[in-house]
Protein backbone atom coordinates (compact mmCIF):
# COMPACT_ATOMS: atom_id res chain seq x y z
CA UNK A 1 0.00 0.00 0.00
CA UNK A 2 2.98 2.27 -0.51
CA UNK A 3 1.30 4.35 -3.22
CA UNK A 4 -1.47 5.38 -0.80
CA UNK A 5 0.93 7.08 1.59
CA UNK A 6 0.68 10.85 1.04
CA UNK A 7 3.77 12.86 0.23
CA UNK A 8 4.26 16.53 -0.66
CA UNK A 9 2.81 15.96 -4.13
CA UNK A 10 -0.48 14.56 -2.79
CA UNK A 11 -1.14 17.55 -0.57
CA UNK A 12 -0.14 20.01 -3.28
CA UNK A 13 -2.55 18.31 -5.69
CA UNK A 14 -5.45 18.78 -3.27
CA UNK A 15 -4.44 22.43 -2.83
CA UNK A 16 -4.21 22.87 -6.60
CA UNK A 17 -7.68 21.42 -7.24
CA UNK A 18 -9.17 23.63 -4.51
CA UNK A 19 -7.48 26.73 -5.94
CA UNK A 20 -8.77 25.95 -9.43
CA UNK A 21 -12.34 25.40 -8.17
CA UNK A 22 -12.15 28.80 -6.45
CA UNK A 23 -10.79 30.48 -9.58
CA UNK A 24 -13.52 28.95 -11.78
CA UNK A 25 -16.09 30.10 -9.22
CA UNK A 26 -14.80 33.67 -9.35
CA UNK A 27 -14.99 33.61 -13.15
CA UNK A 28 -18.46 32.05 -13.50
CA UNK A 29 -20.67 32.84 -10.50
CA UNK A 30 -22.70 36.03 -10.46
CA UNK A 31 -23.75 36.27 -6.82
CA UNK A 32 -21.39 38.66 -5.01
CA UNK A 33 -21.28 36.65 -1.79
CA UNK A 34 -20.53 33.39 -3.62
CA UNK A 35 -17.68 35.08 -5.50
CA UNK A 36 -16.43 36.27 -2.13
CA UNK A 37 -16.56 32.71 -0.72
CA UNK A 38 -14.64 31.43 -3.75
CA UNK A 39 -11.86 33.89 -2.90
CA UNK A 40 -11.81 32.42 0.61
CA UNK A 41 -11.48 28.96 -0.96
CA UNK A 42 -8.44 30.12 -2.96
CA UNK A 43 -6.86 31.60 0.18
CA UNK A 44 -7.37 28.29 1.96
CA UNK A 45 -5.79 26.33 -0.89
CA UNK A 46 -2.69 28.49 -0.62
CA UNK A 47 -2.69 27.99 3.17
CA UNK A 48 -2.70 24.22 2.66
CA UNK A 49 0.28 24.37 0.32
CA UNK A 50 2.14 26.59 2.80
CA UNK A 51 1.55 24.13 5.63
CA UNK A 52 2.69 21.30 3.35
CA UNK A 53 5.95 23.05 2.48
CA UNK A 54 6.42 23.91 6.14
CA UNK A 55 6.09 20.23 7.02
CA UNK A 56 8.32 19.13 4.15
CA UNK A 57 11.21 21.34 5.26
CA UNK A 58 10.35 21.06 8.96
CA UNK A 59 10.50 24.85 9.11
CA UNK A 60 8.28 27.18 11.14
CA UNK A 61 8.19 30.11 8.71
CA UNK A 62 5.49 28.54 6.53
CA UNK A 63 3.23 28.07 9.55
CA UNK A 64 3.79 31.68 10.58
CA UNK A 65 2.81 32.80 7.10
CA UNK A 66 -0.43 30.78 7.34
CA UNK A 67 -1.19 32.50 10.65
CA UNK A 68 -0.80 35.94 9.05
CA UNK A 69 -2.80 34.96 5.96
CA UNK A 70 -5.65 33.89 8.24
CA UNK A 71 -5.57 37.24 10.10
CA UNK A 72 -5.61 39.26 6.89
CA UNK A 73 -8.35 37.02 5.47
CA UNK A 74 -10.48 37.73 8.55
CA UNK A 75 -9.99 41.47 8.08
CA UNK A 76 -10.77 41.12 4.39
CA UNK A 77 -13.94 39.15 5.13
CA UNK A 78 -15.22 41.86 7.46
CA UNK A 79 -14.58 44.71 5.01
CA UNK A 80 -15.83 42.73 1.98
CA UNK A 81 -19.13 41.82 3.61
CA UNK A 82 -19.58 45.43 4.74
CA UNK A 83 -19.09 46.53 1.12
CA UNK A 84 -21.67 43.93 -0.02
CA UNK A 85 -24.18 45.22 2.54
CA UNK A 86 -23.58 48.82 1.46
CA UNK A 87 -24.03 47.77 -2.18
CA UNK A 88 -27.29 45.97 -1.38
CA UNK A 89 -28.58 49.06 0.44
CA UNK A 90 -28.00 51.22 -2.62
CA UNK A 91 -28.99 48.90 -5.48
CA UNK A 92 -31.08 46.11 -3.81
CA UNK A 93 -29.02 43.64 -5.85
CA UNK A 94 -25.60 42.02 -5.53
CA UNK A 95 -25.43 40.42 -8.97
CA UNK A 96 -21.91 41.45 -9.96
CA UNK A 97 -22.90 41.75 -13.62
CA UNK A 98 -25.25 44.59 -12.71
CA UNK A 99 -22.76 46.45 -10.55
CA UNK A 100 -21.29 49.15 -12.71
CA UNK A 101 -21.26 52.15 -10.39
CA UNK A 102 -17.70 53.02 -11.40
CA UNK A 103 -18.69 53.32 -15.06
CA UNK A 104 -18.96 56.88 -16.40
CA UNK B 1 4.07 -3.61 1.90
CA UNK B 2 3.43 -1.28 4.79
CA UNK B 3 0.17 -0.99 6.65
CA UNK B 4 -2.13 2.00 6.31
CA UNK B 5 -1.23 4.67 8.85
CA UNK B 6 -3.47 7.23 10.52
CA UNK B 7 -1.95 9.94 8.35
CA UNK B 8 -2.88 8.10 5.17
CA UNK B 9 -6.43 7.58 6.36
CA UNK B 10 -6.80 11.23 7.43
CA UNK B 11 -5.36 12.46 4.14
CA UNK B 12 -7.68 10.45 1.91
CA UNK B 13 -10.82 11.10 3.96
CA UNK B 14 -10.34 14.81 4.39
CA UNK B 15 -8.71 15.39 1.00
CA UNK B 16 -11.74 14.00 -0.80
CA UNK B 17 -14.10 15.87 1.55
CA UNK B 18 -12.24 19.14 0.92
CA UNK B 19 -12.55 18.77 -2.84
CA UNK B 20 -16.21 17.74 -2.51
CA UNK B 21 -16.85 20.88 -0.46
CA UNK B 22 -15.22 23.02 -3.15
CA UNK B 23 -17.33 21.39 -5.88
CA UNK B 24 -20.44 21.96 -3.75
CA UNK B 25 -19.54 25.64 -3.44
CA UNK B 26 -19.12 25.92 -7.19
CA UNK B 27 -22.35 24.16 -8.25
CA UNK B 28 -24.93 25.00 -5.58
CA UNK B 29 -27.58 27.36 -6.82
CA UNK B 30 -28.59 28.65 -3.40
CA UNK B 31 -26.00 30.82 -1.62
CA UNK B 32 -26.82 29.28 1.76
CA UNK B 33 -26.04 25.74 0.54
CA UNK B 34 -22.87 27.04 -1.08
CA UNK B 35 -21.85 28.50 2.29
CA UNK B 36 -22.55 25.19 4.04
CA UNK B 37 -20.40 23.34 1.47
CA UNK B 38 -17.64 25.82 2.28
CA UNK B 39 -18.00 24.91 5.97
CA UNK B 40 -17.42 21.24 5.01
CA UNK B 41 -14.33 22.34 3.12
CA UNK B 42 -12.99 24.36 6.07
CA UNK B 43 -13.49 21.50 8.53
CA UNK B 44 -11.78 19.01 6.24
CA UNK B 45 -8.88 21.43 5.85
CA UNK B 46 -8.53 21.36 9.62
CA UNK B 47 -8.38 17.56 9.32
CA UNK B 48 -5.66 17.85 6.68
CA UNK B 49 -3.66 20.15 8.96
CA UNK B 50 -4.00 17.53 11.69
CA UNK B 51 -2.68 14.88 9.33
CA UNK B 52 0.31 17.19 8.75
CA UNK B 53 0.81 17.42 12.54
CA UNK B 54 0.04 21.16 12.53
CA UNK B 55 -2.32 21.01 15.53
CA UNK B 56 -2.25 24.72 16.31
CA UNK B 57 -3.23 25.69 12.76
CA UNK B 58 -6.00 23.07 12.76
CA UNK B 59 -7.50 24.62 15.88
CA UNK B 60 -7.17 28.12 14.45
CA UNK B 61 -8.75 26.96 11.19
CA UNK B 62 -11.85 25.72 13.01
CA UNK B 63 -12.03 28.80 15.25
CA UNK B 64 -11.39 31.53 12.69
CA UNK B 65 -12.72 30.13 9.41
CA UNK B 66 -15.38 27.57 10.28
CA UNK B 67 -16.41 29.61 13.33
CA UNK B 68 -16.04 33.34 12.89
CA UNK B 69 -15.88 33.96 9.15
CA UNK B 70 -18.61 31.48 8.17
CA UNK B 71 -20.98 32.83 10.83
CA UNK B 72 -20.41 36.28 9.37
CA UNK B 73 -21.04 35.07 5.81
CA UNK B 74 -24.19 33.11 6.77
CA UNK B 75 -25.44 36.11 8.73
CA UNK B 76 -25.02 38.40 5.73
CA UNK B 77 -26.71 35.88 3.39
CA UNK B 78 -29.70 35.62 5.73
CA UNK B 79 -29.80 39.40 6.16
CA UNK B 80 -29.98 40.04 2.42
CA UNK B 81 -32.62 37.34 1.68
CA UNK B 82 -31.30 36.56 -1.80
CA UNK B 83 -33.08 34.45 -4.37
CA UNK B 84 -31.42 31.42 -5.95
CA UNK B 85 -28.96 32.10 -8.73
CA UNK B 86 -30.18 30.87 -12.12
CA UNK B 87 -28.01 29.19 -14.73
CA UNK B 88 -25.38 27.68 -12.45
CA UNK B 89 -25.47 24.37 -14.34
CA UNK B 90 -26.05 25.58 -17.90
CA UNK B 91 -23.19 26.00 -20.34
CA UNK B 92 -22.68 29.25 -22.20
CA UNK B 93 -19.50 30.41 -23.88
CA UNK B 94 -18.21 32.30 -20.82
CA UNK B 95 -18.57 29.28 -18.52
CA UNK B 96 -16.95 26.93 -21.04
CA UNK B 97 -14.03 29.35 -21.35
CA UNK B 98 -13.70 29.50 -17.56
CA UNK B 99 -13.65 25.70 -17.24
CA UNK B 100 -11.13 25.37 -20.08
CA UNK B 101 -8.88 27.89 -18.35
CA UNK B 102 -9.28 25.98 -15.09
CA UNK B 103 -8.31 22.64 -16.62
CA UNK B 104 -5.42 24.27 -18.46
CA UNK B 105 -4.21 25.65 -15.13
CA UNK B 106 -4.47 22.22 -13.46
CA UNK B 107 -2.55 20.54 -16.32
CA UNK B 108 0.10 23.26 -16.24
CA UNK B 109 0.63 23.03 -12.50
CA UNK B 110 0.70 19.21 -12.57
CA UNK B 111 3.44 19.51 -15.18
CA UNK B 112 5.35 21.94 -12.98
CA UNK B 113 4.89 19.80 -9.85
CA UNK B 114 5.75 16.43 -11.41
CA UNK B 115 9.18 16.61 -9.82
CA UNK B 116 7.51 16.40 -6.41
CA UNK B 117 6.18 12.93 -7.21
CA UNK B 118 9.66 11.65 -6.36
CA UNK B 119 8.69 9.97 -3.08
CA UNK B 120 12.12 9.81 -1.49
CA UNK B 121 13.46 13.29 -2.25
CA UNK B 122 10.27 15.18 -1.50
CA UNK B 123 8.88 13.11 1.34
CA UNK B 124 7.31 14.92 4.27
CA UNK B 125 9.48 15.41 7.33
CA UNK B 126 9.39 12.55 9.81
CA UNK B 127 8.26 14.64 12.75
CA UNK B 128 6.94 18.19 12.57
CA UNK B 129 8.51 20.20 15.38
CA UNK B 130 6.49 23.40 14.84
CA UNK B 131 2.90 22.20 15.00
CA UNK B 132 2.34 22.90 18.68
CA UNK B 133 1.37 26.23 20.25
CA UNK B 134 4.62 26.68 22.16
CA UNK B 135 7.19 26.98 19.33
CA UNK B 136 4.79 29.11 17.29
CA UNK B 137 4.16 31.47 20.21
CA UNK B 138 7.88 31.74 20.79
CA UNK B 139 8.46 32.57 17.12
CA UNK B 140 5.67 35.18 17.22
CA UNK B 141 7.21 36.96 20.17
CA UNK B 142 10.77 36.99 18.78
CA UNK B 143 11.25 36.93 15.00
CA UNK B 144 7.74 37.99 14.05
CA UNK B 145 7.02 40.57 16.74
CA UNK B 146 6.61 43.51 14.34
CA UNK B 147 4.23 41.69 11.92
CA UNK B 148 2.31 40.44 14.95
CA UNK B 149 1.78 44.00 16.17
CA UNK B 150 0.88 45.13 12.65
CA UNK B 151 -1.86 42.49 12.54
CA UNK B 152 -3.57 44.20 15.47
CA UNK B 153 -3.47 47.54 13.63
CA UNK B 154 -4.91 45.91 10.49
CA UNK B 155 -7.73 44.27 12.47
CA UNK B 156 -8.59 47.58 14.15
CA UNK B 157 -8.60 49.38 10.79
CA UNK B 158 -10.83 46.67 9.29
CA UNK B 159 -13.21 46.92 12.25
CA UNK B 160 -13.58 50.69 11.97
CA UNK B 161 -13.73 50.54 8.17
CA UNK B 162 -16.52 47.94 8.19
CA UNK B 163 -18.62 50.05 10.56
CA UNK B 164 -18.09 53.17 8.44
CA UNK B 165 -18.91 51.40 5.14
CA UNK B 166 -21.96 49.45 6.31
CA UNK B 167 -23.47 52.25 8.40
CA UNK B 168 -26.78 53.70 7.32
CA UNK B 169 -26.20 57.21 6.06
CA UNK B 170 -28.56 59.69 7.67
CA UNK B 171 -27.60 63.15 6.57
CA UNK B 172 -29.99 65.91 7.58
Amino acid sequence: MEFLTPNTYSYLTVALIMFTLGAIGVMTRRNGIVVFMCIELMLNAVNLSLVTFSRMHNDANGSMLVFFVMCVAAAEAVVGLAVIIALFRNKLDIDINNVNIFKW
Amino acid sequence: MSEITVQTLLFWTFGIMAIAGGIGLLFNRSPIYAALSLVVNFFSLAGLYLSLQAEFLAAIQVLVYAGAIMVLVLFVIMLLNLEEEQGVLEFNSRRILAFLLGFAFIAEMMYVMREFSDRTRYALAEDFAYGQVEPIGEKLMTDYLFPFEMISVILLAALIGAIVVARKHTYQ
